[in-house]
């Protein structure tokens, strides 16, 4: 690079190059220069370079710029075919250092490595879109900007245009105008410069207990978690900590809002449990021991009996929207002695209880859906386990995505079959000393099977499904999980849990008879356990066997879970009487060979007139929102989901 | 008799319409006499560079001789068609001959015809506009730039003594400053010019010591507006940076004005003689004009508002010409009322109403405004079906239109650019302000939709066959709504876009650029049509007529060009400015064009014909902005210096002068019905200014409009009425929507 030395002179009308530096550069390029020649071209170099400026600056203006540029200056050289400049193009400013020794002037010019530049994975993001955003900024000439609502005081620190942004966006966020609360969530979600904001927003959000009486309010706030969460701009850091401790909030606490029957503080709790899970996978590497400590609390929650049944509601939602794996920790230890409470719920129908026992069924039916997806995943899982060390990757995407195309219906979004991720697994693991999970052992999915028949009996029977296809002929993926299932079933054989082994699929689904959707024979669920049943009686020798350490627990509750429905408690859901499709697979055991596959599926006959919808409507598992008429077959027997 | 053109220096078109010689004779006999001998010596060298309007005493002679020395140079060059054409038209023949003879001077000197040659194709005038085009061309009969270097500068080869020139120049000083005080305002313009003058001669001549004498010691007493100049002067002190310094070369070539009153003159006058201080006489004598007025002298503050400019002030009969400044007629469009209307009106029980709204509308249309050109003065495009839909939604919307003033203050919308990493270098907005357009450093134009209608493209060729052309959605069909999107960009420049231009239509757009460009794109199928070169140097602004059709550019070669947008080549070159054509707007009529340098002087031209009508001083800085009232008497023109000046046309007048912005003011508008004017600038804000009265408490007394001396109130902060900060977002431009609502735009600024 060069240098350029400007020394004092007297008459000084601006800068200019002496004639030294004219020489030096000379000799630099291997021309030695008179002094005489040296200040003509001081001279004219000096001009040359002000009528550049002086160019260039038209340049800037007409760019309507203040600040001169690089490429200012190069225009105006090209103007006046001059060879431009290069390298100086960078928006960082070029420190200009002197040294010391000899008044010399330079412009520092690192040396840049190449190869570390080209091999470097932090690939710099693509800068964002150009885009014209539109405001009023004065309403008949005046400022229409007065302050509305109280801000914090720390807020006050900030810039102007932020504190103005802040106060716009809250004030839209938690005002009456669904658009602009719209176009403000909107905004928090794409825009890249409210870093400094964070903390601010995170501090509204943290209001939610002061708003615990009104569900709207606390909507609004969820959904302000929800944007900056997926503001891809953010940041969130330990901040992430403080979001989940209020959706936990949402989701645990029973809120002054739920006083009030009317209000429908549940499907708050839905959207405030994914909106959990919608963190905890996108932003859980953030903390650590967020997943455990997450599970500890609503393990608290489940297991104080204290508690009212929306907070139990609360961390059952909670525990399925983080996935089966958690259910299976938490949830299913849990299930024995939280049951005895929920069923004296259940079973207490004094007037005064009808409330309470409303608030039972939610819990009674978000259980049913939580382990419900847990065997069904447990089983996927399995077969994959099975199938991976033979097949490999290939094998397990194929399995995800046929459990993903064959499950419409399910609420949350399709979670990896590997879950939870490997990290978190193992700081599950490292978890505090007298863990409950400390000594967990997984429990064999006959077993469980088992023990969570012996609670829910023939609804959960007629639930559970590996998720066929909802007409015509199955395909053979969803079968295998039934096969998986049995391999590694093994040791003593008990004749009377085998009658009631999970050796069907069955998946039904209430529609109403105008949707068009697949219909088959209406049989009573009952069918479905009683058909495997006769078929494993005579198979029995192989059979499958419920683990130790759930051997104890289903001849308890088998007892209870009959009672559970007493008949027609349930109102119908629909006018109609709804059709159910279902399909029997499995495998007939002989002696001689490994076993048969079968599989029936019931097809479609005409509508059953005779059979009065209320001979089985009883039976139908429709915890959920019985009151709202059904409309989409797809969604029909429960609906946790909210789409985020 | 055939005037050569208005500008000789770069002839652009032949001017038809004499000028008014007897004024001028009136006022100037004093100053031809004393300067024949000076005139007469310099024939041979200096009349090219005389400016054509010192036609004064003998504009016949003169003209001869400046047409002559045109002959010379085309024969130099070898345009025998051109020479042929020249001397039938202007009877030259005779002379002609004998005078080439003794062709000593400008004729030849050194002028290197390459030279001559590369600034000829710098500014290359169609020599015959195509003759299809619906505005008759003008023929051009001379190709020309710029009289050789050396004609110019080899007036200043007349040797003083340099060591005296310091001596001269504070004789004058001394007696200037002793003078009366009213005559001593006067006088004082004189600093300037001479100073200048003075300098370059001195380094002409090689005398660079003194020259930088004289410049350290004197060049303190100039008036701060010409801090720019004196920059510019003070690092040339060779004589081989003269040649390279083409805004020089101009203020050598054209003439300082100076407007002083006769009395001063006199005084002026007979101080040099008596002191036979001949060389600042020379100078007076050959560079400057003088222009000599009866009555009282002028006042500093006077003088003081109109100069400023790169050469001085207006000379008076230059904007003595007729300017057809009135609107238009509108076509007459039957409004057909809604439904709806008629349902409201009927509920209301008042169907009269309609009526009455019908006949003024009628009636207002129907009028013919004396001061409007004929309706078909310059021909235009005839009205389209789609522009008469156009015309009746504009009229409903300016129904509805909110009637401002400064107690009805408009609302602002802010259309911010944000992540404009590129530099927003332009905007523009549809008139109906569907359609917002933004042209970008990077050489890119992007449309916005400024309603929540996308933009689509047109389909594909193949595509188009399918469609069934009798339908009545064929227009609906046409569009492809695959593309439909919130914006397009439109790529093609290869410099940065300086100026971006809605047709009326909604149809096109037009972009210029560095590139030396102007690009007109289809906004049906975001493409570009047509690449418009001509202009060869960064073009800084572009503008379309109000009825589509013709478009005006000017830039960095310091014409504007008038075109059409089925012609390839300029229809009008209109030269004349010093510098650089930094805006360029047209006339609500479309009669006209207007122009702003960085010469810091706004001209008006005449479509028809191709001459400058009107030419105004007294902004101090480059001008970066034009708007016209919407009624055409009016003009606002904004410049680097933060002053907003307001003109009127009509008399060739400043009218007033709003001070209040502290930096280069981008964007001016009118609100729709003239009341109010909104400045943009880089300050960050936007100020409304009452338009309305600064109007109205115009002088028009004849006096005024005779001299051209005004007096200006001292009023901007009674005419401020608002001042509205954006979010350090400069403001680049500004309009107001049919219904009186003000939109700014302009790229968020993060620093």
């Amino acid at each position: 690079c060069t240098s350029t030395a400007m020394t004092e002179r007297e008459e000084r009308r601006f800068a200019e190059v002496p004639r030294e530096s004219i020489k030096l550069m000379a000799e630099s390029s291997g021309v030695e220069l008179s002094e005489e020649v040296a200040a003509l071209l001081a001279e004219d170099v000096c001009y040359r370079l002000r009528e550049a400026t002086q160019n260039s600056s038209q340049f800037m203006r007409h760019a309507k710029r203040r600040k001169l540029s690089v490429e200012d200056l190069n225009r105006a050289l090209r103007w006046s075919n001059t060879e431009t400049i290069c390298g100086y193009g960078a928006q960082d400013a070029l420190p200009f250092r002197p040294l010391k020794e000899g008044e010399l002037f330079f412009v520092e010019d690192r040396e840049i490595n190449l190869v570390e530049l080209a091999l470097a994975t932090n690939i710099p993001k693509g800068c964002a879109e150009t885009m014209v955003r539109v405001h009023v900024s004065y309403l008949d000439g005046k400022g229409n900007l007065e302050p509305q609502g109280t801000v914090p005081t720390a807020v006050q620190s900030l810039s102007e245009d932020l504190l103005k942004y802040y106060q716009q966006i809250t004030r839209a966020i938690l005002g009456e105008d669904p658009h602009l609360m719209k176009v403000a969530l909107l905004d928090l979600q794409s825009n890249s410069k409210i870093a400094a904001l964070l903390p601010y927003f995170v501090y509204v959000i943290s209001g939610v207990k002061s708003v615990s009486h009104d569900l709207d309010q606390l909507n609004r706030l969820l959904h302000m978690v929800k944007s900056l969460v997926q503001n891809p701009y953010l940041y969130l850091g330990s901040y992430v900590r403080s979001l989940v401790s209020s959706v936990m909030y949402c989701i645990l606490e029973p809120l002054a809002a739920s006083i009030n029957p009317l209000n429908d503080h549940w499907t708050l709790r839905d959207y405030a449990a994914l909106l959990l899970s919608h963190i905890f996978w996108t932003h859980g590497d953030l903390v650590s021991g967020l997943y455990h400590q997450i599970l500890l609390s609503l393990q608290k929650v489940l297991s104080d009996p204290v508690r009212p049944l929306c907070s139990h509601y609360g961390a059952v939602v909670g525990l399925h929207a983080l996935g089966w794996k958690a259910v299976e920790r938490v949830l299913y230890p849990h299930l024995p002695a939280y049951w005895a409470n929920l069923q004296a719920v259940l079973d207490d129908y004094s007037v005064s209880n009808a409330q309470v026992k409303a608030d039972g069924h939610k819990v009674y039916g978000a259980i049913l859906v939580a382990v419900e997806r847990l065997l069904k995943m447990k089983a996927l899982s399995l077969t994959l386990a099975a199938e991976g060390s033979g097949a490999g990757l290939p094998g397990t995407t194929t399995g995800a995505v046929s459990f993903r195309e064959n499950s419409p219906g399910l609420s949350p979004p399709p979670e990896p079959l590997s879950e939870p991720p490997l990290g978190i697994a193992s700081h599950l693991q490292a978890g505090g000393a007298g863990c409950p999970w400390e000594e967990w052992t997984p429990v064999s999915l006959p077993a469980m099977y088992c023990e969570l028949y012996s609670f829910f009996g023939d609804s959960l029977a007629v639930r559970f499904s590996t998720g066929l296809p909802l007409g015509g002929v199955p395909p053979p993926g969803p079968c295998q999980p039934l096969e998986g299932r049995k391999e590694p079933a093994s040791s003593a054989p008990n004749l009377e849990n085998t009658r009631k082994m999970p050796q069907l699929t069955a998946s039904m689904n209430i529609s109403p008879r105008q949707d068009g959707s697949p219909r088959m024979e209406p049989q009573p669920p009952s069918l479905a356990a009683t058909v495997p049943g006769r078929s494993l009686a005579r198979s029995s020798s192989s059979s499958v066997s419920r683990s130790r350490s759930s051997s104890s627990r289903p001849g308890r509750s088998t007892s209870q879970s009959r009672d559970i429905f007493p008949k027609a408690r349930f109102p119908l859901p629909q006018a109609g009487p709804p059709a159910f499709s279902f399909i029997i697979g499995g495998r007939q055991m002989g002696r001689r060979c490994q076993g048969r596959r079968f599989q029936t599926s019931f097809s479609p006959t005409p509508p059953l007139t005779t059979h009065p919808p209320r001979a089985y409507a009883h039976k139908l598992p429709v915890i959920g929102r019985v009151s709202k008429p059904v409309r989409r077959w797809t969604c029909s027997h429960y609906s946790l989901h909210l789409p985020l | 008799a055939r005037h050569n053109s208005y500008r000789g220096k770069k002839m652009a078109a032949v001017q038809d319409a004499p000028m008014e010689l007897d004024a001028e004779k009136e006022t100037k006999p004093e100053i031809l006499s004393d300067g024949t001998s000076n005139l007469s010596g310099n024939t041979a060298s200096g009349t090219l560079s005389s400016p054509p309007l010192t036609a004064g005493g003998a504009p016949k002679q003169e003209d001869q001789q400046t047409l002559i020395a045109v002959l010379q140079f085309l024969r130099r060059n070898k345009l025998t068609e051109s020479v042929e054409i020249l001397r039938r038209e202007a009877c030259l023949e005779d002379q002609e001959d004998s005078q080439t003879l003794d062709g000593s001077g400008g004729g030849k000197g050194d002028g290197d015809g390459g030279d001559a040659n590369s600034l000829l194709s710098r500014v290359s005038i169609a020599s015959a506009a195509a003759p299809q085009s619906t505005l008759t061309p003008i023929p051009v009969k001379s190709e020309y730039d710029q009289p050789d270097v050396s004609v110019v500068l080899s007036a200043y080869s007349q040797q003083g003594d340099p060591s005296l020139y310091q001596v001269y120049y504070s004789s004058l000083k001394n007696f200037i400053e002793s003078v009366l005080d009213c005559h001593r305002a006067e006088l004082s313009q004189l600093f300037y010019p001479l100073f200048v003058h003075m300098y370059l001669e001195l380094v002409y001549n090689n005398h660079e010591n003194k020259a930088k004498a004289f410049f350290e010691k004197f060049s303190g007493d100039q008036e701060c507006y010409y801090q720019d100049d004196l920059r510019i002067l003070c690092g040339l002190t060779k004589k081989e940076h003269l040649k390279g310094n083409e805004a020089l070369l101009d203020f050598r070539t054209s003439r300082f004005v100076l407007r002083i009153s006769r009395d001063s003159y006199q005084l002026l006058k007979r101080h040099l003689q008596e002191r036979h201080n001949n060389q600042i006489w020379n100078i007076i004598q050959e560079h400057l004009y003088i222009d000599i007025f009866d009555g009282m002298p002028r006042s500093k503050s006077q003088i003081d508002s109109m100069s400023g400019s790169f050469a001085g002030e207006t000379r008076r009969e230059v904007n003595k010409a007729k300017v057809f400044y009135g609107l238009l007629k509108e076509p007459e469009i039957e409004v057909p009322l809604d439904d709806e209307d008629d349902e409201a009106e009927n509920e209301e029980g008042k169907p009269k109403k309609k009526k009455t709204k019908k006949d003024s509308m009628g009636s207002k249309s129907k009028k013919q405004d004396p001061n409007a050109p004929q309706q078909n003065r310059i021909p235009l495009p005839e009205l389209k079906d789609s522009d008469k839909l156009d015309k009746i939604m504009y009229m409903k919307e300016s129904t509805k239109r909110i009637r401002l003033g400064p107690e009805n203050l408009p609302s602002i919308c802010f259309y911010s650019f944000l992540n404009a990493y590129q530099g927003l270098t332009a905007v523009d907005f549809t008139d109906d302000s569907s359609l917002l357009a933004g042209g970008f450093a990077d050489s890119t134009v992007r449309v916005w939709s400024a309603t929540p209608k996308k933009l689509r493209k047109v389909k594909s060729a193949a595509e188009l066959n399918l469609i069934d052309k009798e339908s009545d959605d064929v227009l609906e069909r046409i569009m492809d709504e695959k593309t439909a999107s919130e914006s397009k960009n439109l790529y093609g420049h290869s410099g940065p876009v300086y100026g971006v231009s809605f047709s009326p239509d909604r149809n096109y757009l037009l972009s210029s650029s560095e590139d030396g460009t102007v690009r007109l794109w289809s906004l049906q199928t975001f493409t570009c049509l047509v690449g418009y070169k001509g202009h060869n140097y960064p073009v800084w602004d572009t503008h379309f007529s109000p009825f589509g059709y013709y478009f005006v550019s000017g830039g960095h070669d310091r014409v504007a060009r008038l075109w059409a947008t089925d012609h390839y080549q300029p229809l009008r070159i209109f030269a004349g400015h010093l510098a650089d054509v930094t805006c360029t707007r047209f006339h609500p009529n479309s009669n006209y064009v207007v122009t702003g340098s960085t010469d810091r002087t706004i001209r008006l031209w005449d479509v028809l014909n191709g001459n400058c009508v009107r030419f105004f001083t007294g902004h101090k800085g480059p001008i970066h902005s034009l708007a016209f009232s919407p009624n055409g008497k009016f003009l606002a023109s904004g410049s680097t210096d933060g002053r907003v000046l307001l003109w009127d046309i009509g008399h060739g007048l400043m009218i007033g002068e709003l001070k209040g912005h502290t930096d280069t003011i981008y964007a001016l508008k009118f609100s729709r019905d003239g009341e109010i004017l909104a400045s943009g600038s880089m300050d960050n804000t936007v100020r409304l200014w009452d338009s309305m009265k600064a109007f109205d408490d115009m002088e028009t007394d004849d006096f005024t409009a005779a001299t051209g001396h005004i007096h200006l109130p001292d009023n901007s902060q009674e005419l401020l009425l608002g001042m509205y900060h954006s979010k350090s977002t400069p403001v680049t431009h500004l309009h107001f929507t049919r219904r009186n609502l003000l939109l700014a735009a302009g790229a968020y600024n993060s620093q």
